[in-house]
């Protein structure tokens, strides 16, 4: 029984990362936009976050510094794509070379270590709610965690809240459907969509903050290994729609945290093998979910206003 | 509708002098004209004539070079849509511009309430905005339902939902492009009386059309545009058709087909209980039917009915699940296009730029496209200009393709001028069966005749002609026979002389025979 409970506890963990930046991604693809570079914004998030709370010992500052610089990489991305109409697949390929590229050159350059580890840094405190963490199996994982799991799990509501139930996200789930009736009935195209790849942008490097803060203490080169594309399939597994995100990336959490667990009782299989078990459930769930046609209809298809 | 003396009423909306230029083309040229409050003000004019232009200067999509606008007497300069609507301007677009994904009601209110931090932002009393939406609608005797989505309906409750969002939106001036083009005849005359209402209640209707029964039908006042310019106003009930097709064409026009009854001979096409699967949704359901040598079997139907599937199919681009396709006797289900092709069965597809032609190669090369490999324009694997050349020049000149030379890119040409050139190079094969989807959409009168006339000389020749077509009076002009298609499947059939609108339209709509 407590072995369920942790195994939860863990798997909503590590699920938390992946929820910050699928529910970006779902709103920026809703408003059209398909971002490939989420694993780059991570990356630069994570390098951030760990650098401010490094030097200044204040991991909540490193999150805010992470949002901010990734955000600040979006506002590039939405440059790019939507006022100059670049190919939006290749500026998400570039930037997550960018980001690897960067992150990994910029982290020898401050902490002058080859790959390696630089220090720890402090971890963000497990914040215990005090009786209801005893619940059997579910206790744990829901009111014995840190404060980015909670923000976690409160953002997919409201995401979802935003999404079906304001004027806002009316106008983001029309413009990715078809932009030209949004323009003409009077909304900005250009405007709905620079705000939902920052703020995509912003989630992405708070997901990816939370790697160096909330899990492993330290930044490792290309330590996001592969989180961000895991977002991208968990965004089309939820099917646009951010309530699903916290089912989607729980399941993802749930392996990654499975295969945590099956390394440590020594099952006679490679580690190697367990390790692939998250990516091996992705490409299943593709498969699965092969020709669904929730996909926006204007998603990464540049918007020109043409009479 | 009363008619007042324009001078004694403030006009709703009056442009004056306004010039446009694209390049060297002046789409506008000093147009000016009056709408009076309460009617229903008709722009007519072929293609080209500049009517959209005129619009979309009026809805703040294109700027003016010249020229003011007034809108009850005050001069207004109108930057954006968004300045329009502000200003009680609305268009409902030929492509309706609703999102199909979202309910009605979510359509109408979409982008009418502040984005941020107002409570009308929050959208959780769904049943009160529906509430509001329906009364809109209900006030001009609009049947919608608002919490239905926009994928569910048909065109014409589309169109519709387009015209309670311009009501929602409180305009006073509803300008309507060619609105009819998707309709029923049925729907045609709903939409008809609802502007009647409108017009009633005080709105101004612009109507842009080509079709002059509409204007006829619907219109108190038009004004027809020719070559970017105004060539006359005129109030409907002191004009007639013939009149107004002479304006806008500038010149004489004979309205009617004139053609000479057809002398059918062998079955060339035989189609039995053809099937058509795509993703699971049908989309032909056990069609059948012939075509003899020497008519025209006409397709009436509103578009998406299975059409498109149907064309495709006979010209071996999509494979149907079940059922024959037989030219002569010859099974032509399995066989690739240019086998068929040279079966002698040609085809002129419904979008001549995507399908026809091929837009940045010269006219020279789209003549040739579907022989370009066999003598005398290949040789030793090599091209041979000289012959591909002067074969296109032949055809320009026979099909009477307005170009300055045969090495133009096809881009550069009229609408009509390409659809010339597809007609040419299909007909020139002197095919067994042509299929002619959609050959005349988007042509002015005079290229619309002239396709008209080329296709009843194929028939005469003895080629066997299946014309499909949206446009009821087209269908109905050329056919010898009329088979009308509904979801799929062929649900009316009748002799093009004992063949009624009403009755046709009540098929399209779906009701049975």
């Amino acid at each position: 029984m407590e072995l369920v409970g942790s195994l939860l506890q863990a798997a909503l963990r590590m699920a938390t990362p992946l929820i910050y930046a699928a529910i970006g991604e779902t709103y920026n693809e809703r408003a059209g936009l398909l971002n490939l570079g989420i694993e780059g914004l991570m990356l630069i998030g994570a390098l951030t976050a760990y650098t401010i709370a490094f030097f200044y010992q204040s991991i909540l500052l490193g999150v805010l510094g992470a949002a901010v610089v990734a955000g600040l990489f979006g506002l590039l991305f939405a440059f790019a794509t939507v006022t100059l109409k670049a190919n939006q697949v290749i500026i998400g390929t570039a930037l997550n070379l960018i980001g690897l590229g960067m992150t990994s050159y910029v982290h020898r350059m401050l902490f002058n270590t080859l790959a390696g580890s630089a220090g720890n840094v402090q971890v963000l405190p497990t914040l215990r709610v005090p009786v209801l963490k005893d619940i059997p199996i579910i206790g744990p994982a829901l009111f014995e965690q840190n404060l980015l799991v909670y923000l976690a799990l409160l953002l997919t509501p409201i995401a979802g809240f935003v999404l079906y139930k304001t004027s806002l996200g009316l106008a983001l789930r029309a413009v990715g459907e078809h932009p030209k009736a949004t323009a003409t009935a009077g909304l900005s195209v250009t405007r709905l969509r620079y705000g939902a790849m920052v703020f995509a942008a912003m989630m992405a490097g708070i997901g990816g903050a939370y790697l160096p803060v909330a899990h492993a203490n330290t930044f490792v080169e290309n330590m996001v290994a592969g989180r961000g594309f895991i977002a991208l399939a968990i965004v089309v597994f939820s099917r646009w729609n951010p309530v699903n995100v916290l089912w989607a990336s729980l399941l993802f959490g749930f392996t990654f945290a499975l295969q945590f667990r099956l390394q440590i009782v020594n099952l006679r299989v490679a580690y190697q093998f367990l390790q692939i078990l998250p990516y091996v459930v992705t490409l299943l769930a593709m498969v699965v979910l092969r020709g669904q046609t929730a996909q926006p209809k204007a998603l990464a298809v540049p918007y020109t206003e043409q009479v | 509708m009363t008619l007042l003396n324009n001078d004694q009423v403030v006009p709703r909306l009056e442009v004056r002098n306004i010039c446009k230029s694209f390049g060297s083309l002046k789409a506008n040229d000093h147009i000016s004209f009056r709408v009076l409050p309460g009617e229903v003000h008709c722009l007519l004019g072929e293609n080209g004539a500049g009517k959209t232009t005129v619009m979309n200067i009026v809805y703040g999509l294109y700027r003016a070079d010249e020229g003011q606008i007034f809108l009850d007497g005050r001069p207004i300069v109108i930057r954006s849509p968004h300045e329009a609507i502000a200003l009680g301007i609305g268009m409902v677009h030929q492509h309706f511009m609703l999102v199909p994904t979202l309910t009605v009601a979510e359509n109408i209110i979409l982008g009418t309430r502040p984005l941020f931090f107002s409570r009308s932002s929050l959208l959780t009393n769904t049943w009160e905005i529906e509430q509001e939406v329906k009364s809109i609608a209900e006030r001009y005797s609009l049947k919608i339902n608002p919490s239905a989505l926009v994928s569910s309906l048909s065109v014409g409750e589309q169109q519709r939902v387009e015209i309670v969002k311009a009501l929602y939106r409180g305009v006073r001036l509803l300008i309507l492009d060619e609105p009819t083009a998707v309709l029923t005849p049925q729907e045609t005359l709903e939409l008809f009386d609802t502007l009647r209402i409108l017009v009633r209640e005080g709105l101004s209707v612009i109507f842009i059309s080509h079709k002059l029964n509409e204007i006829m039908a619907i219109g108190d006042r038009v004004t027809i545009l020719r070559d970017g310019k105004v060539v006359g106003e005129k109030l409907v009930c002191q004009t007639n058709t013939q009149e107004l097709a002479e304006l806008m064409v500038g010149r004489e026009v004979k309205l009617t087909v004139e053609k000479k009854p057809a002398s059918p001979g062998e079955e060339v096409l035989v189609v039995k209980d053809l099937n058509i699967e795509d993703h699971g949704v049908k989309t032909l359901r056990g069609v059948s039917f012939s075509v003899r040598s020497g008519e025209i079997v006409g397709i009436a139907g509103v578009d998406g009915n299975g059409q498109r599937e149907l064309a495709l199919a006979l010209a071996g681009m999509i494979k149907p699940s079940a059922g024959t396709i037989k030219l002569c006797g010859m099974d032509l289900i399995g066989k690739s296009p240019a086998q068929i092709f040279r079966a002698g069965v040609c085809h002129i597809p419904e979008d001549r730029q995507k399908m026809g032609l091929v837009m940045d190669f010269s006219v020279a090369e789209n003549f040739v496209l579907k022989k370009f490999s066999s003598r005398p324009f290949v040789r030793h694997g090599l091209l041979h200009p000289k012959e591909i050349f002067s074969y296109a020049s032949r055809l320009t000149k026979e099909f009477d393709v307005r170009t300055p030379s045969v090495k133009k890119t096809v881009d550069k040409l009229s609408g009509g001028n390409q659809q010339k050139i597809v007609l040419g190079r299909e007909i020139d094969q002197k095919p067994k069966l042509l299929i002619a989807m959609q050959p005349t959409r988007g042509l002015d009168v005079g290229a619309t005749e002239y396709i008209h006339q080329q296709l009843l000389a194929q028939r005469d020749r003895g080629a066997a002609i299946l014309l499909i077509s949206t446009e009821l009076e087209e269908v109905m002009a050329l056919s010898d026979r009329i088979l009308v298609m509904y979801e799929g499947q062929i649900v009316g059939e009748t002799l093009a002389e004992r063949s009624n609108v009403e009755q046709i339209g009540l098929w399209m709509a779906g009701v049975r025979a």
